[in-house]
């Protein structure tokens, strides 16, 4: 049961390796190999379930040397709900780029170049050793500037450095912390740190550390003070990028790192969930603000993204169980909705050639499917009843009023009534309304962009049955992880026996 | 405590050149200059007044080493660094072609 840890690394890297290698040579390889690759993933990732189900935690390790000495491979309730989310959608992603992807030349680069960063994510996922953590989140982060130059259009390239620079300087901040903690504690394993800072007092090395952690794991997931490069990169990537980006890579690059880090090993303090709290509030605010005035699709749903992780660090970081669980539920229900919008602003974008909301209307007569699932993303993303984001959205403001924070319960609703906003313009302009003379010859996307966007809208309507007991254990089994905060060594060490 | 203050002071340097700068290729100097303090901070955690390398051979009996786990860290973070900047300068080619400059206030179609 083990020996199935490193396989969720080893496909990605070999695939990557493969479409390089067969892409250049045949034609549509690349296509084949990337697919097949994200399907396997897929079904590993789904079969990561049972394991946690029957086992809790599992430890592997590399090169059969014991951890505090070798480097190992840790599956727990949050890794194998991570591992499902992003594998789900890194799936669909694969199936909407057969098509979307025809747009640009050399198709196998894109192939290679995408399984790199599934291979750099799913890594720094199961790592349980904080360098292997760095090293696997520098591959994701990587293969990531690239992917948004991918165009090499004079923005993209602007984009690109801006991301390149701003990640690059994370990445330092993290290996400063990382080298600090290393000193503190002479060692590397995360269930060894936590044990070795569990017996001394709290000093002023580990909240300097804290902070660098903060602000580096901060940048990669664009909470509000580091935010700036998140609307250029997210809205100038070709479509799939920006889905696979929103979707999943800020959330697992920030936002899993600081959870993992920050309640498992460092331990968490007061001050640090008030941290937390306050930068998600702003963010939440802050995004949405900035999202309501924006006329590019993408650039909208990119300012969108920074809104709806500050709900995820708001729910995490009130650190009650029932914070969490909202925080983590909302995590997954965000990635199922984002890239569904940004998969839907890409075939927009597919059929007209443009971005501009002001040119568009009455896209639903042409593109049926297309209008019906941003309909269904939209108001998924709003948090109207009976679909997943309600049911997130309403977790977490009802932990935040439990928690007596009613500030941000209030913060947390008026966020969500300026999305509602910012959604009925997208609607109204996009795809309400009489279709001009321009766009009359325009016809609905291929067949494989569309069945990604119908599984994902399916999933959104679907989604608020993950609360019901027979599915609760996926998100039960995260949270609990999380609550556990220093028992994480202890599971760790017993897995080990 | 010298060594660290002055590695201290290259990783100012490096964040000066980064945040105040306004060509491209000295930004990208910048962070070469700041990964370096950082690398020099690792070996420098790891050293030991009048250490040895952590060399096993027989008949010999070691009694200071340095810490040999930074210096492999060492290694594997200047391959990063070796990529990230590779990257970055390539970026940074490809946007003098567009633009004509390496001026970054110039460099300004995205906005809002």
């Amino acid at each position: 049961m083990m020996e199935m840890l490193p396989f969720f690394v080893v496909i990605p890297l070999g695939a990557s390796f493969l479409a390089a290698l067969l892409g250049r040579k045949i034609r549509n390889a690349s296509d084949y190999t990337a697919n097949l690759a994200a399907l396997a993933l897929l079904f590993f990732s789904l079969n990561s379930l049972g394991l946690v189900s029957a086992y809790k935690t599992i430890v592997y390790r590399l090169g059969g040397w014991m951890p505090g000495i070798g480097i190992s491979l840790v599956l727990d309730g949050l890794s194998s709900f991570m591992l499902v989310t992003v594998n789900l959608i890194s799936f669909l992603v694969t199936v909407y780029s057969i098509s979307y992807m025809r747009r640009y030349t050399d198709k196998w680069k894109f192939h290679a170049l995408f399984m790199l960063m599934l291979a750099g994510m799913n890594g720094m996922i199961l790592s349980g050793d904080i360098f292997n953590l760095y090293v696997f989140l520098e591959m994701a982060s990587i293969s990531g500037y690239v992917l948004v130059a991918f165009g090499t259009e004079a923005q993209d390239l602007e984009a690109s450095f801006k991301y390149a620079i701003m990640g690059a300087l994370a990445s330092i901040f993290i290996l400063l912390g990382i080298a600090l903690l290393y000193s503190y504690t002479s060692t590397l394993n995360m269930a060894d740190i936590s044990f070795a800072l569990a017996d001394r007092p709290r000093s002023i090395v580990v909240s300097f550390v804290c902070v660098l952690f903060l602000a580096g794991f901060g940048l990669k997931a664009a909470l509000v003070p580091f935010h700036a490069w998140l609307a250029d990169a997210h809205s100038c990537a070709p479509t799939p990028v920006s889905a696979m980006l929103s979707g999943v890579l800020i959330k697992v690059l920030g936002v899993y790192a600081l959870m993992r880090i920050f309640f498992n090993v460092l331990g968490v303090s007061n001050s640090i969930l008030g941290i937390l709290m306050f930068l998600g509030a702003v963010s939440m605010l802050v995004g949405v603000l900035l999202a309501v005035a924006q006329w590019d699709f993408k650039r909208l749903l990119a300012y969108h993204s920074i809104s709806q992780i500050g709900y995820v660090v708001l729910g995490i970081g009130l650190g009650t169980p029932l914070g969490i669980l909202g925080g983590l539920f909302h995590l997954f229900n965000h990635s199922i909705f984002k890239s569904l919008l940004f998969l839907n602003s890409g075939a927009v974008e597919y059929s007209l050639g443009t971005r501009d909301l002001k040119e568009m209307g009455g896209l639903r007569e042409k593109m049926p499917v297309t209008a019906n699932t941003s309909l269904i993303a939209s108001v998924s993303i709003s948090g109207i009843p009976p679909f997943n984001g309600f049911w997130s959205k309403i977790i977490i403001i009802f932990a935040c009023i439990q928690a007596n924070h009613f500030g941000y319960a209030l913060c947390a609703v008026a966020a969500s009534i300026l999305t509602l906003v910012s959604f009925m313009k997208v609607q109204k302009y996009a795809f309400m309304g009489k279709i001009s003379e321009k766009w009359q010859k325009i016809k609905e996307v291929p067949l494989a962009m569309q069945l990604s966007m119908i599984i994902l809208a399916l999933i959104c309507v679907a989604g608020g049955l993950m609360l019901i007991p027979p599915c609760r254990p996926f998100l039960q089994s995260a949270a609990d992880a999380l609550s556990a905060g220093n028992g994480y060594k202890e599971a760790v060490f017993a897995a080990l026996r | 405590m010298t060594l660290y203050f002055l590695c201290f002071v290259l990783f100012c340097v490096g964040l000066y050149c980064i945040l105040r700068k306004r060509n491209i290729i000295k930004i990208i100097m910048g962070l070469i200059i700041i990964e370096y303090a950082v690398n020099l901070f690792l070996i420098l955690i790891g050293y030991r007044t009048q250490g040895r390398a952590p060399i096993l051979a027989q008949d010999q009996e070691i009694l200071n080493m340095v810490d040999p786990l930074p210096q492999a860290l060492v290694l594997t973070t200047i391959v990063i660094g070796l990529a990230v900047t590779a990257v970055v300068v390539s970026i940074a080619i490809r946007i003098y072609e567009k633009y004509g400059t390496f001026d970054i206030t110039k460099i300004r179609r995205l906005k809002g």
